[in-house]
């Protein structure tokens, strides 16, 4: 009640304050707005309006929305996405508290390793999945988008834990609460917006995830994403990819509504902390879970070290054949004469480029989702939906959205090598979004209003409470942008020149193409891309170990 | 205040440093990369799809002879490609095409995306294997058999006799060893059920893939799974010795001299890539030199070793080794390009009901 009154007083006070502030937020959300709705909206807009009146030609909307098997698909889609997301959580959550809560040795080793999945094209995941699991179909299918995932998980809520404050659950313990008490009454509700957020974005990277699918569920089990591909560009059926984009785009908004009332009623301001002070040596029956985390990495390492194996192995023994034809120029010139040093280093720019605009529009979107008044809920949750749709919207739906309407942004934008960042950007954007805005929405706004009131401006505000308490989530959410960006495949492979392949499109040529050599260079790019990826997330990881949060 | 100050100081120091070398590895530019050469010169763009591969000598003696550069733009397969050029007719995104093949000419065609134009090198081969209909506005560069691929050895290891013929595949002695690929999702698993359509008629092949159900065919959706894991004589060294490939796969498994894989040349179905000049180019001129190229003797002579594909020509040898592994099929199948695009869903729909049940 005080604290209301004091604010109302404030308010009557510094009322043209208030109005300019309301002015500069509408002014930062206008920026990453602005670039969704040029490089997402309306390409999306354009295609899905020209597939829905293409002079009555391919199946009609309603034969496509009334048909048994488009909902059995809808339901696979949805199902299958549902059981990844739970697997991905289960195995994520032990190893997010290893990252944030552990102060053990091996625990960077750790934290690196377990993004390396995420970069791995579909191609070669969904080649090792069914190399492991023949014949499983579904189970191989959800096994593989989990494993995609744990790092999604472990990261992002890894991220938040690190900050909480563990007096909070020491107290419950001495109260004589049992650390399984202690973890649901304490712990859990206070990592719950960072669980529910980690789940709405691995929800949408399984319910649209193509390559693994297609290569796993054969026929027989189709998706949305899958369905719309075939339509759009084997059968030229546009409108009936387009009924079927629509609903992917209604169970993608329906499953983020979802997922914000659920954080909404959740969501609390915390007692961030530093990290240092969280973290400690495990005790008791805390090394249950780290062994449990110990295991899934394990688990997630099995397929990785099977894919450097199959690099290394040839018809006759052991050779090395596939690194040195990727270091030269490929055997039969898959690339173009590129090789796999230039493959990666296009890879690694355009995932910078990519990495800045995601941080840019992630941050600026994150700043503004967190100071949004709370009486505005409907306003914050649209926002922040309309941010996650780009992963959860198809993307050839996006390509074909680009090559229709590009052409009237100056110089033809459609052939523009920007696009790739671009189109990267909008997948990594959520994530830092995701990353981000937890953290600065547990900052406790006392904090910032006495900051206020001691005379520091808004920018000042920002810098010198919410920057350093949000400072780890920030590197976090920069690694794993840049991340997003390297393994990015779907968009890039729509969008990428030929004279420079990124190094997962440089795969995906290579194992298409008949021959030994080639199957040992794609598999060497693979190995390429890990080392990369590591050495990427080492730098950033590097920049960490002058960690902020001294308050 | 003093102290904070330090170590701020040195925590942007740290910062920065990791930044900056983050930076030197990616020899960052927001503009992405090396700036083009030579952006002011004048060019002409190929769209293709993204197996196409010419050498560079070749494309620098048409730069020099030509007096503009041409510069290739690839856009994923045969499908996507065919797509992307209806979708963007009035406006290409480049001035000329090559890579629609014979299963999506009739699309082509349909939305107008070429303009009329015969090469006079058209009658030197090409012109054999022009699109009903489209004979005006299409050249034949290359030709890609689809057919069965064999693993002699695992035949020779157990003394069986190998297969010869689609009707040999319903046969009690080749269960389960063949691996097709889903007529789809894959461009050569479409060619084979065309195949079956060619010889077993629209109301018999599905008859037939009962028997091949029956008798333990294998259906994957992609040629990567069938051909590297499952196929016995590639890499993966899988357990299945027949599979859905290329009359030109043989050529790429050669070991000490030897193919150790063949091509069943009764079975397979003819695969014909087109190139032509697009409708709403401003470049007719230099889009025709580039049909011109595509189809003179310098760039044929490539082709097989750097697409796996058979020269359209017919003055231009194929290489030695290919002679050997993977002649070109004499009498394969084939389906006027009209009624494919007709029959297609239905087809699809009708094999998914037969394999899948």
């Amino acid at each position: 009640m005080a604290q209301d009154g004091a604010r109302l007083t404030r308010r009557r006070h510094d009322a043209p304050r208030e109005r300019a502030g309301r002015w500069a937020l509408a002014g930062l959300a206008a920026i990453p707005l602005g670039f969704l709705g040029l490089f997402f909206a309306w390409p999306v807009a354009a295609i899905l309006g020209l597939g829905l009146r293409d002079g009555g030609r391919g199946t009609p909307v309603g034969v496509m929305l009334t048909s048994g098997e488009t909902w059995r698909i809808v339901g696979f889609t949805l199902g299958q996405a549902a059981a990844a997301t739970v697997l991905a959580l289960l195995a994520g959550l032990p190893v997010a508290f290893l990252l944030a809560r552990c102060a053990l040795p091996f625990r960077n080793v750790v934290r690196v390793l377990v993004t390396v999945p995420f970069v791995l094209p579909t191609v070669v995941v969904g080649l090792a999945f069914r190399a492991l699991l023949p014949n499983s179909g579904v189970l191989a299918i959800v096994l593989a988008n989990a494993f995609f995932n744990v790092a999604v998980v472990a990261r992002t809520v890894g991220g938040l834990w690190a900050h909480t404050d563990r007096r909070a659950e020491d107290a419950a313990r001495a109260l004589g609460a049992s650390r399984w008490r202690a973890f649901t009454s304490v712990v859990l509700p206070a990592l719950t917006p960072a669980i529910s957020s980690a789940a709405a974005v691995v929800f949408l990277f399984c319910a649209t995830s193509f390559g693994v699918v297609l290569i796993l569920g054969g026929a027989r089990y189709r998706t949305l994403e899958t369905e719309i591909y075939l339509r759009a560009v084997n059968l030229f059926d546009l409108r009936g990819a387009a009924a079927l984009s629509l609903l992917q785009l209604a169970a993608v908004i329906g499953a983020l509504t979802l997922g914000a009332v659920a954080r909404r009623r959740r969501e609390s301001a915390l007692a961030l902390r530093g990290r240092a002070e969280t973290a400690r040596r495990p005790q008791g029956g805390e090394w249950v879970v780290v062994t449990i985390a110990l295991v899934v990495v394990v688990l997630l390492l099995t397929p990785i070290a099977g894919l450097v194996l199959r690099s290394l192995s040839t018809v006759d023994g052991w050779g090395i054949a596939g690194y040195q034809a990727l270091l030269g120029v490929g055997a039969r010139d898959a690339l173009s004469g590129v090789t796999g040093f230039a493959a990666a280093a296009n890879s690694l720019r355009t995932a910078f480029d990519a990495t800045l605009i995601a941080m840019t529009l992630g941050v600026l979107a994150s700043v503004v989702l967190s100071r949004l008044p709370r009486r505005r809920p409907l306003l914050a949750g649209a926002m922040d939906t309309a941010l996650m749709l780009p992963i959860g919207v198809s993307a050839v739906t996006l390509g074909f959205g680009y090559l229709i309407t590009m052409d009237a942004l100056p110089g033809d934008f459609r052939t523009s090598p920007l696009l790739v960042p671009f189109a990267q950007a909008l997948v990594a954007t959520p994530l830092v979004v995701r990353t981000v805005l937890p953290v600065l929405r547990a900052v406790d706004e006392r904090l910032r209003q006495a900051a206020a009131t001691l005379g520091a401006s808004p920018f000042r505000v920002w810098r010198e409470v919410d920057l350093p308490m949000a400072g780890r989530a920030l590197l976090a959410a920069a690694g794993f942008a840049y991340v997003i960006a390297l393994g990015e495949f779907g968009a890039t492979s729509f969008l990428v020149r030929p004279e420079a392949p990124t190094l997962p499109v440089a795969i995906a040529r290579f194992i298409s193409r008949p021959g030994e050599l080639n199957n040992q260079m794609a598999y060497a790019a693979c190995t390429m891309l890990m080392v990369v990826t590591v050495l990427v997330v080492l730098a950033i990881e590097r920049a960490r170990v002058a960690e902020v949060g001294e308050f | 205040m003093r102290r904070h100050q330090t170590r701020s100081q040195t925590r942007a120091g740290r910062v920065g440093l990791a930044l900056a070398a983050v930076l030197t590895l990616a020899g960052c530019t927001l503009v992405g990369g090396p700036a083009e050469p030579g952006s002011g010169e004048r060019k002409v763009v190929l769209v293709t799809h993204d197996s196409f591969v010419a050498p560079q000598e070749l494309l620098d003696r048409f730069r020099r002879q030509h007096g503009v550069k041409l510069e290739v733009r690839k856009l994923g397969d045969a499908g996507r490609l065919t797509n992307e050029l209806a979708l963007t007719k009035a406006n290409p995104v480049g001035d000329v095409a090559f890579g629609v093949d014979s299963t999506f000419a009739s699309r082509a065609l349909d939305e107008g995306v070429f303009q009329p134009y015969r090469s006079p090198d058209a009658d030197k081969g090409p012109q054999r294997h022009a699109p009903e209909g489209g004979q005006d506005r299409l050249t034949a560069v290359d030709v890609g058999d689809v057919c069965l691929n064999i693993d002699p050895s695992w035949y020779a290891e157990r003394s069986l006799p190998e297969p010869a013929s689609l009707d040999d595949l319903t046969q009690p002695q080749y269960r389960d060893q063949l691996v097709v690929t889903d007529p789809a999702t894959s461009s050569p698993g479409l060619a084979f059920l065309l195949a079956t359509i060619a010889k077993y008629g629209e109301d018999g092949f599905t008859a037939y893939w009962n028997k091949l159900r029956a008798n333990g065919v294998k259906v994957t959706s992609g040629w990567e799974e069938a051909y590297n894991q499952d196929f016995s004589g590639a890499a993966g060294k899988g357990p299945r010795p027949i599979v859905v490939s290329y009359a030109s796969s043989p050529a790429a498994e050669v070991q000490d001299g030897k193919p150790r894989t063949k091509a069943l040349l009764g079975t397979c179905y003819r695969q014909v890539e087109y190139a032509g000049v697009l409708a709403n180019t401003r470049n007719v001129e230099e889009a025709r030199n580039v049909v011109d190229f595509l189809i003179s003797a310098e760039f044929q002579e490539t082709v097989a070793e750097a697409m796996y594909v058979y020269p359209a020509r017919e003055d231009v040898a194929l290489p030695e080794s290919w002679r050997r592994a993977a002649p070109l099929p004499d009498k394969p199948a084939f389906l006027p390009a009209e009624k494919v695009k007709d029959g297609r869903e239905r087809w699809v729909e009708q094999w998914r009901k037969t394999v899948h049940g």
